[in-house]
């Protein structure tokens, strides 16, 4: 049987798209069981028929409805809506779908803190004519996760998703079987050896390497990042980022966890969790340079409001 | 006002935009503009973070070249933080850049823009896409997959994490190169500088030659260039100084941390993205087709005409024949296709370089540094054009102001113009179909936007 996806980005940077054509010769097998009718990505299907000429957007019915990005202007928001009436099941696809993203980092701001400063860089030739207007849709108030606007039944965070989530995610649709991801937190995944509560009470920032023996020192001889005192977002981000079987892919590369793959409950939030597994760790939160970070990838849901950043300090 | 066509969304690109036609009421082209759909406010949201956290977050600007931002940041905040990152640890990053390079181009080629080639730009929609390919030419298209898979993986497997990278440090890179490694990605990269020998032949034997006609026709315009060119003026990719080139050849040169001297960007009322011009020129800003101010292009064509030459031996070869044939600088802008697969054989060939150097498996890849006060502008050549970011730290080395200019931003003009010169071309008295519609947007996906 075949399966009709169909699949948007939204607020995105195009990294969640990359991570489906990254499952390499698998793609080759999913396009045998998958019939795509929209990918503005890779497919020339257009919202106003393909003479340009029709008067509402319109996207093809499909059993899956594939969304990445977050939802920041009026235009998001009508392809999500479509995209929801016309696809049965539809799959938030990379953690600015899930929770925001990076870009939601901009709901610290207002729409107007943020135009003032792109508008008048020290490159910008400002003819006060004021802000572009015209043929572009307005932005929302603030960077939106995807359930924020239109109801999401399967989410698929990480930045972006493994290849392996997104594949293991798209054959069970195909066979009708249940979607089984990581639940675990990127820790419970981690191989670093920990020694236990106490050592550190402070967080330096990550200006010099890690310690670790020789460089093809396998990573359960490594002591956990945290314990040598570096902020790792390991205790407070789901797992699963290096795929089946493979171990964390930032702590493999030496480098410390920021979050990506968002909280581990969908619900929970990255930054209060944090500071609290430091603080009951006896760690000084106030040796953190600043805490908007702590929620990078997940400030959507309200989480970053403007003005939020001046009332915590 | 006669009627407005809408492209929306222009498709097979690697971002987000839309076309606005206007016809007069004769049904001639009374303008065409190309609207950058949205803001997303980097600029100002990385205010108050450790700049060292920045590689971190602004690779997210985009997720099919975020190695471009991640080592163009590191270079910034290397810049700030007043540090020189090891020898081994600035070839590493440079290794990392010129693979994405050679995966990127791989699959704008084939992905994206071949549709209109191997199926043809007047077939019907919904087979021109690399599905399409897939079905009418399964050999090739398995082969594809294959070598830019394995491009890919080579990334992904020595950095760990390749969309949206965190092993560029400031101060260097954070893990060094195994012999092991390297072994296996010189082999790698020899089997990906055969395909792209190969991939060059195939679109000079079957795929330039028959569509000759439209390539110096469609969305052809007369502008400048810029790009990154070494001490001898040969095309690099990581670092140099950049070369703006005016129409007639002349140029300036400029180290990168002075580019606001050189170039400006223009607020326009139909886009969000701004649009560069050459300030330097004294000319003002006009998208004129007959008369342009201020325009110059960036990304693979830009490159290769503002360089006198490439150091290594086949694209050098590729870079004598294409100007014998087209000149310098050449104008024509589905020229971009060629000379990003001369480009492709010079990124293979530079990583191999790389990776014979006998310095490459030091373990001396990263400088320690200290958060502190200052200024540093990053510079790379990202495959959609010069890429440059520039930030401001104060005492504890959080970010005080960043201002970037990114690759495909130099284009919006250019592309506005070129999308205006093929609906000229191919729309007349109110006659036009979905053939037309989409060679307009081949105009536009030669520049990769």
């Amino acid at each position: 049987m075949t399966v009709k996806v169909a699949s948007e980005w939204l607020n995105s940077c195009s990294g969640c798209e990359i991570s489906i054509i990254d499952m390499g010769e698998r793609l080759l097998d999913v396009l045998k069981v998958a019939d795509i009718v929209h990918l503005p990505a890779l497919m020339d299907n257009k919202y106003f028929g393909q003479l340009g000429d029709g008067t509402h957007l319109d996207i093809p019915k499909a059993d899956v409805g594939i969304i990445s990005g977050s939802i920041r202007n009026e235009e998001h928001l009508e392809v999500a809506k479509k995209m929801r009436e016309q696809c049965n099941i539809i799959i938030a696809l990379g953690t600015c779908a899930t929770h925001g993203g990076i870009p939601a980092l901009s709901n610290s701001y207002t729409n107007e803190d943020l135009m003032d400063r792109y508008y008048h860089t020290e490159t910008t030739d400002d003819d006060g004519k004021g802000y572009p207007d015209k043929e572009i849709p307005a932005l929302l108030d603030a960077c939106h996760a995807v359930d924020e606007k239109i109801k999401v039944d399967i989410y698929l965070p990480g930045c972006p998703p493994h290849p392996d989530h997104i594949f293991k995610a798209l054959v069970a649709l195909v066979q009708g079987d249940e979607i089984k991801l990581p639940e675990k937190s990127v820790c419970d995944t981690c191989p670093t050896i920990r020694g236990g509560k106490g050592k550190i009470t402070k967080i330096k920032r990550f200006l010099e390497a890690p310690e670790y023996g020789s460089a093809d020192e396998p990573l359960d001889k490594m002591q956990c990042l945290l314990e040598q005192g570096y902020l790792c977002m390991g205790p407070v981000t789901r797992g699963g980022c290096g795929g089946d079987g493979v171990l964390p892919r930032c702590i493999s590369a030496r480098v410390p966890c920021r979050g990506c793959y968002g909280p581990v409950r969908h619900n929970g939030n990255q930054r209060l969790d944090m500071l609290n597994a430091l603080a009951s760790n006896g760690i000084n939160i106030g040796s953190l340079p600043e805490s908007v970070s702590l929620l990078r990838f997940s400030g959507g849901h309200g989480m970053l409001r403007p003005g939020f950043k001046k009332k915590e300090s | 006002m006669g009627k407005v066509i809408n492209i929306q969304p222009v498709t097979r690109i690697e971002g987000h935009a839309s076309i606005s036609i206007e016809l007069d009421d004769q049904g001639d082209v009374a303008d065409a503009r190309v609207n950058i759909m949205s803001l997303r406010g980097f600029e100002k949201f990385v205010e108050g973070k450790p700049a060292e956290e920045l590689p971190r977050i602004v690779n997210r600007i985009c997720g099919i070249c975020p190695w471009m931002h991640h080592l163009a940041s590191n270079k910034a905040v290397d810049g700030c933080f007043g540090v020189t990152p090891t020898p081994t640890g600035h070839k590493l990053r440079e290794l990392m850049q010129t693979i994405s390079h050679a995966e990127d181009k791989l699959l704008h080629f084939f992905f994206l823009a071949a549709a209109d080639f191997v199926i043809g730009p007047d077939s019907d929609y919904a087979v021109r896409n690399v599905i399409g390919i897939v079905k009418a030419n399964p050999e090739l298209a398995g082969q594809v997959v294959k070598m830019r898979q394995m491009a890919k993986m080579i990334l992904d497997k020595f950095s760990r994490k390749t969309i949206h990278p965190v092993a560029g440090v400031p101060g260097g890179f954070a893990k060094p190169l195994l012999e092991e490694e390297r072994k296996d990605i010189l082999g790698k990269m020899r089997q990906i500088l055969d395909f792209a020998l190969f991939t060059m032949d195939f679109a000079k034997k079957d795929i330039f030659p028959k569509y000759i006609d439209t390539i110096t026709s469609l969305g052809v315009i007369n502008t400048g260039f810029i790009g990154t060119v070494d001490d001898e003026g040969a095309l690099n990719l990581y670092h140099g100084k950049l070369r703006l080139m005016k129409p007639d050849t002349s140029h300036v040169e400029f180290a990168p941390e002075d580019y606001a001297d050189y170039i400006a960007e223009k607020v326009v009322d139909h886009s969000y993205g701004k649009f560069p011009y050459a300030k330097v020129w004294d000319e003002g800003f006009s998208m004129d087709l007959d008369n342009p101010k201020g325009m110059y292009r960036a990304n693979t064509l830009a490159r290769i005409n503002v360089a006198d030459s490439i150091a290594t031996p086949r694209a050098q070869a590729e870079l004598e024949e294409f100007r014998d044939q087209f000149g310098r600088p050449a104008q024509a802008t589905l020229l971009y296709h060629y000379a990003r697969l001369i480009e492709e054989i010079y990124a293979c060939e530079r990583a191999i370089e790389i990776l014979e150097h006998p310095d490459i498996t030091d373990p001396n890849v990263r400088a320690k540094t200290e958060p502190k006060a200052g200024r540093g502008v990053g510079c790379v050549e990202a495959p959609r054009g010069t890429l440059i970011h520039d930030y401001s730290t104060d005492d504890n080395g959080l970010i005080t102001r960043a201002n970037m200019i990114v690759g495909t931003t130099h284009n919006l003009g250019p592309i506005n113009m070129s999308v205006n010169q093929a609906a000229r071309l191919l729309i007349k008295k109110g006659e036009y179909d979905e053939g037309s519609l989409n060679k307009i947007e081949m105009a536009v996906r030669a520049y990769d936007p």
